[in-house]
């Protein structure tokens, strides 16, 4: 079976971000970009199921600018068996991502797509679910464990909730969307990243794949938080418990 | 036309997070003076129905009871929530487990943007969302026809729980489509308040240093002020405790009136999900950790010492 993983290019999760002066967003010149952490743990996930021997490929996706070449070269440094682009300048929303991807997986007729739950920048939570709605299959999101049963066209996948965990029972094919428990991604090596460069990425456009991703959301403005006014150090316990009781007023 | 609000509950009772929703929903109608519906979809949820006619600005509860909704599973729920909503202009959820897993799906149907985790309204069709962890905060405005929206409940105090008198219809259930099923649930069982609801909540990190210390050092503390407890990720992965205790980012978002963060160095993913606290107090022993720069009170010492105290002169 196949194995689709799409990956999402963003800022790196280190980078303390900044908004433009003129309010228009996240100044993101000269920043570094990485995949979205939730994205490698989706990588990783697919990777563990094929040298289980369970899948025969993994091919990586992404959406947007000419860079994202750099987002699948890591995926296939990581192990991915090759690359689909969809390029386009346009600035994708995740409804737009999951028509993109349901022409892709269409095309692919992948068995599983494992997604990140949600990318780091726009914190949108989504795409995965989309695209489940989409294709009519059935999703799992918040991934913490993944039971693939090939033989029974099924997999467990224990997810975590509000109040715990639960296993869900998916009939393939399936959406499953990454939390951050279900493993620890590996580091590319040098060997691999420069294999990477030799694997196929096939670059398509929106208008090939018939999509309209025309956004359809308008960010009027983009602000800083208004900072919390500035604390005090407190002595020792006494003087926190004085402070809590008589001046927050937050404990009697 | 009216707003559509979908019950957040276990199939006995309503929770608290659907006040909050309907709170935003509130304020979205404040532009337009249509009905606040709220939608109960589960097995045998009578009495959450009952709940829900008693929470105050709801017009009417629409139940649909059936097998298929108990488990509250994603592609039952969102076929049944995309066939009611086109009489609605707003679909809201609260963006709990449920809400996220769910409410995508259902704009995915719609063919319209959902719009996370909204924290402020401007009107019925602009909306404030935190994004990059909650380091900006963008406005938003869309043009669809529905808007689906999923609601941060700490942006918005929750309605009465009573003094309304919704009537209550019962709607016909969708089909089952059978793709998922519950296999099992591991929830955990505590005496102490909902994370996302508590006033008070002890919070540990990776500085407990143990799954035992953050139960025998934090639980005296938290028994003392009738709080719920929280942890930072490092502690979650580190194994002290469950995940559901989560606080950050990605986790839960919470904002009570007192947060304690406790051997939490202060991550900017933690801080997303605890900086609107009210006050926040921060115990540690770095006093470099960035916790220190949104604590409203901070004090530099040894946490194996100084919680002990605590307990001991509260």
């Amino acid at each position: 079976m196949k194995i689709l993983v799409p990956v999402k290019r963003v800022i790196d999760y280190n980078i303390k971000v900044r908004v433009k002066a003129d309010n228009t967003g996240v100044d993101l010149a000269n920043v570094k970009m990485a995949m979205n952490p939730f994205d490698e743990i989706a990588v990783e996930e697919a990777l563990r199921i094929k040298e289980a021997g369970i899948a025969t490929e993994v091919v990586a996706v992404s959406c947007g600018v000419t860079a994202c070449q750099e987002t699948l070269r890591t995926a296939m440094a990581l192990g991915a068996d090759r690359g689909i682009l969809v390029e386009t300048d346009v600035e994708l929303q995740p409804l737009a991502v999951a028509k993109l991807l349901k022409t892709i997986a269409t095309n692919e007729a992948p068995q599983l797509i494992i997604l990140g739950k949600q990318a780091i920048d726009d914190d949108a939570n989504q795409t995965g679910q989309m695209l489940a709605a989409l294709l009519g299959w059935p999703q799992a999101t918040f991934a913490s464990k993944v039971v693939v049963d090939a033989a029974a066209g099924k997999v467990a996948v224990t997810r975590e909730v509000d109040g715990g965990l639960e296993t869900l029972e998916l009939t393939l094919p399936a959406i499953v969307t990454t939390d951050l428990r279900l493993n620890e991604p590996r580091y590319a090596t040098l060997p691999n990243i420069m294999k990477a460069k030799k694997k196929p990425l096939d670059v398509v456009k929106p208008e090939t794949l018939g999509v309209d991703v025309t956004p359809r959301l308008t960010t009027l403005k983009v602000n800083e938080p208004s900072p919390r006014a500035a604390g005090i150090k407190v002595a020792d316990v006494a003087e926190l418990i004085h402070k809590l009781k008589n001046e927050a007023k937050v404990i009697s | 036309m009216s707003i559509l609000v979908i019950a957040e509950h276990d199939n006995a009772s309503l929770k608290a997070a659907t006040l909050n929703t309907v709170a935003a929903a509130a304020k979205i109608n404040a532009s337009l003076t249509s009905e606040i519906h709220v939608l109960v979809a589960g097995a045998t949820c009578s009495a959450v129905a009952s709940q829900a006619a008693a929470v105050a600005g709801v017009a009417k509860v629409l139940v649909a009871d059936a097998a298929h909704y108990a488990d509250q599973t994603a592609e039952n729920l969102a076929a049944l929530i995309h066939a009611y909503a086109s009489g609605y202009t707003h679909v809201l959820a609260p963006a709990t487990s449920n809400g996220k897993n769910t409410l995508p799906r259902v704009a995915a149907l719609l063919d319209v943007a959902q719009i996370s985790d909204i924290i402020s309204v401007l009107d019925a069709d602009t909306f404030v969302r935190p994004i990059y962890a909650g380091n900006a905060l963008a406005t938003v405005k869309s043009a669809d026809p529905v808007k689906v929206i999923t609601v941060r409940t700490t942006g918005f105090d929750p309605v009465a729980a009573t003094g309304g008198q919704a009537t209550i219809e019962a709607m016909s259930a969708g089909p089952d489509l059978g793709l998922s099923k519950l296999l099992g649930r591991e929830l955990s069982k505590s005496a102490r308040p909902e994370l996302a609801a508590a006033k008070i909540i002890v919070s540990g990190g990776r500085g407990m240093g143990s799954g035992e210390n953050y139960h025998t050092v934090l639980e005296p503390l938290a028994d003392k002020l009738g709080a719920a407890m929280g942890a930072s990720r490092a502690a979650v992965d580190a194994g002290f405790v469950p995940n559901d205790y989560q606080v950050g980012q990605t986790g839960k978002i919470v904002a009570p009136q007192l947060y304690i963060a406790i051997g939490i160095s202060g991550a900017i993913q933690h801080l997303a999900g605890m900086k609107e606290s009210k006050v926040i107090v921060a115990i540690n022993k770095d006093p470099d950790a960035p916790i220190f720069q949104v604590a409203d009170y901070g004090l530099v010492a040894d946490l194996f010492q100084a919680v002990p105290e605590l307990v001991a002169a509260l």
